[in-house]
């Protein structure tokens, strides 16, 4: 199903908050806060193709570069940015950090720190859903290198045994922190995995917007439809290092021309360029999205360094619901 | 009132709430036809179908895994791990999201889920299928570990374990499962936190869990004659541990044994002694000893086991070392 031109412009600026967002975050972590943060930055049509697919009831289950997703699934950027410098007034009160984001209003069921561990709990969501008979679909994000892990492996089969409408979204970004697919995986379409467990698996091309979109659709409206889980790869790449501090972008395992090459096929842009001769858009409205999207982001930090530290006592709350 | 299993203890808790509220859930390896590898959920799968008995692959993690996000977004399951030993593949799950997802998001999700298994030794299974090592958990802030030692504690808990908003780690004995004991029909809950003395005396405290608390009292018993009393308490609850009668009573006794089959470093016995040392060192009248597996792999040899497992005799002597100072 072809997106109307609002869902379009819907997805670009979708796109384009994840981007600018996360633009200002490695300065951020040098002068605002210092824990660690994993940018998503080059993957963006991935979170935005597939949650445009997703209702606000419907599940998502994220990794540890996070931020894409639960933006794209409607996050909330000052209570994200607040979270990221550690205050109280954060999504997990300072808690979680940028690793741990969860909204359970809006299906957000958790960015996760151990790569792979979301891929159970999205089936285990997926189960849920099917038991208490709604139309919920659960989105399900993780990497190439997830692929390898047990979860991965245990969690597509149980949702294949009993057909749950679960929808395994891999982000190929082609490493795993600083392992090249090729020396991690004797495959090179992870899509071909769903084979073993009698699912459709198909590879798109991660960076173009439209095609996750279709995919993506296409697998939730057949997992809404009660027919089961679908695995569905996107080949992409990430433009930081693996996480703020990995220096130089990842330059210790990564050739320069190679990020270079990939970062000429930015998403967004790629994107922005097709709406702009499509004639959905003009530069003088895009410039206009993008100062918004700046305001946005300027009081989501302002909103962040004015909010309190967590009290001390904080520490020992939230161990156990009372 | 009538006598049942320890088993069938678990297996009416588990009946009642399948009964009661839709939301509740049983899934494991071969719980549904096979009844579970120990027979506790039999009958289930007839009563309630396999919608929600479900016999799930040999895939811990992946199970276990799934019961949080069922948990998470509006379930209550209950998870069966067919060994304690096998807890070991669903680690990940269990330490790192079940524990902790409710503090790592400030509150806003919550895991009110069970996961049971069965633990220790004596039934000739080797070094994977019989260890005791429940006080990994103790060591996973975010968990609640409970160890029932009688048939009506395993269902009274199991019914506060289900209802519940918190993760519950609901540790079972196997060598418990055939014993029998007086339970209720009608449905009642026992509190977390709230130990209890299961024997009264003033002389020496034993604080014992599981089977221990079974082999502590034929010892009480025995020592009885000899005009001895020890007061035997079981907390039935590790976490939340309901401190108050244990300090109280050895303030009582002034001697303290702790009794738990798990390894002796860094067990639960060691951590109870800690604490009382700690918070009673002005009544003690004698060292604290403990009553434990040893630092050693379970063997199989039935001669090995025995020596192994922390039966009767191993508590006799420590009450008789006790008596050095009574």
């Amino acid at each position: 199903m072809n997106p109307s031109p609002k869902q379009m412009v819907e997805m670009y600026r979708t796109m384009l908050t994840i981007r600018l967002f996360e633009g200002r975050l490695p300065d951020l972590y040098v002068t605002g806060f210092t824990g660690l943060t994993h940018l998503y930055m080059g993957q963006e049509a991935v979170a935005a193709g597939v949650c445009a697919n997703l209702r606000r009831e419907d599940y998502i289950t994220s990794t540890h570069r996070g931020h894409g997703h639960v933006i794209a699934k409607g996050g909330e950027l000052k209570f994200m940015m607040a979270e990221l410098f550690g205050k109280k007034t954060g999504y997990c009160k300072g808690k979680g950090g940028s690793m741990h984001i969860t909204d359970i209003t809006l299906g957000i069921l958790g960015a996760n720190g151990i790569v792979g561990a979301g891929i159970p709990i999205a089936v285990g969501a997926g189960l849920s859903s099917k038991m208490r008979k709604t139309d919920q679909v659960t989105a399900c994000f993780f990497g190439d290198d997830a692929s390898n892990t047990g979860a991965f492996h245990e969690g597509l089969n149980f949702a294949s045994v009993h057909r749950l409408p679960v929808v395994f979204i891999c982000e190929n970004n082609l490493y795993g922190i600083s392992v090249p697919q090729k020396q991690h995986q004797a495959i090179q379409d992870i899509s071909i995995r769903a084979v073993a467990y009698n699912m459709p698996g198909v590879t798109v091309d991660g960076n173009d917007l439209l095609a996750v979109y279709a995919a993506s659709g296409k697998a939730i409206e057949r997992a809404r439809a009660g027919k089961g889980s679908t695995l569905i790869e996107c080949k992409t790449y990430r433009w930081r290092g693996h996480h703020e501090g990995d220096p130089n972008r990842g330059s210790r395992y990564r050739p320069a021309e190679e990020v270079e090459a990939w970062m000429k096929k930015c998403p967004v842009r790629r994107f922005e360029e097709k709406l702009l001769k499509k004639k959905i858009l003009t530069t003088g409205k895009v410039k206009a999205m993008k100062e918004e999207i700046e305001r946005e982001i300027d009081e989501a930090i302002a909103f962040a360094k004015e909010s309190p530290l967590p009290d001390p006592q904080d520490l020992y709350e939230d161990v156990y619901v009372e | 009132m009538r006598e049942i299993t320890y088993a069938q203890a678990i297996n009416e808790a588990l009946a009642y709430h399948l009964e009661k509220d839709e939301r509740v859930f049983i899934l494991g390896e071969d719980i549904a036809k096979y009844g579970g590898m120990f027979q506790v959920t039999v009958g289930l799968l007839d009563r309630f179908g396999p919608d929600r008995v479900i016999d799930t692959p040999v895939s811990e993690e992946g199970f276990v895994g799934a019961a949080i996000g069922a948990a998470m977004t509006g379930m209550r399951p209950v998870a069966e791990l067919m060994f304690i030993d096998v807890s070991t593949r669903a680690m990940d799950m269990i330490v790192n999201q079940m524990a902790k997802i409710h503090y790592m998001s400030g509150g806003r999700a919550k895991v009110p889920m069970v996961l049971r298994m069965p633990m220790g030794a004596g039934r000739g299974s080797a070094a994977q299928h019989s260890q005791s090592f429940h006080a990994f958990f103790l060591h996973t802030p975010g968990l609640l570990v409970v160890t029932p030692s009688t048939p009506y504690d395993a269902k009274g808990l199991l019914n506060t374990a289900i209802i519940d908003e918190n993760p519950v780690v609901f540790v079972e004995h196997k060598m418990l499962y055939a014993t029998k004991g007086p339970v209720p029909e009608e449905y009642y809950t026992i509190p977390f936190g709230k130990a209890d003395v299961k024997r009264e005396g003033k002389d020496l405290t034993i604080v014992a869990t599981h089977a221990m608390v079974g082999r502590s009292l034929a010892v009480a018993e025995e020592v009885a004659k000899e005009g001895i009393e020890i007061e035997v308490i079981d907390p039935r609850t590790l976490r939340p541990l309901d401190k108050g009668p244990i300090l109280e009573s050895v303030k009582k006794t002034g001697k303290l044994i702790v009794a738990d089959e798990g390894t002796l470093t860094c067990g639960v016995s060691s951590e109870i002694s800690a604490w009382i040392a700690r918070e009673a060192i002005d009544y003690l009248q004698a060292p604290i000893l403990r009553v434990g597996s040893p630092d050693t792999p379970v063997p199989f040899s039935p001669l090995l086991e025995k020596l192994y497992v922390p039966r009767e005799e191993a508590v006799r002597e420590a009450v008789e070392k006790m008596k050095a100072y009574l």
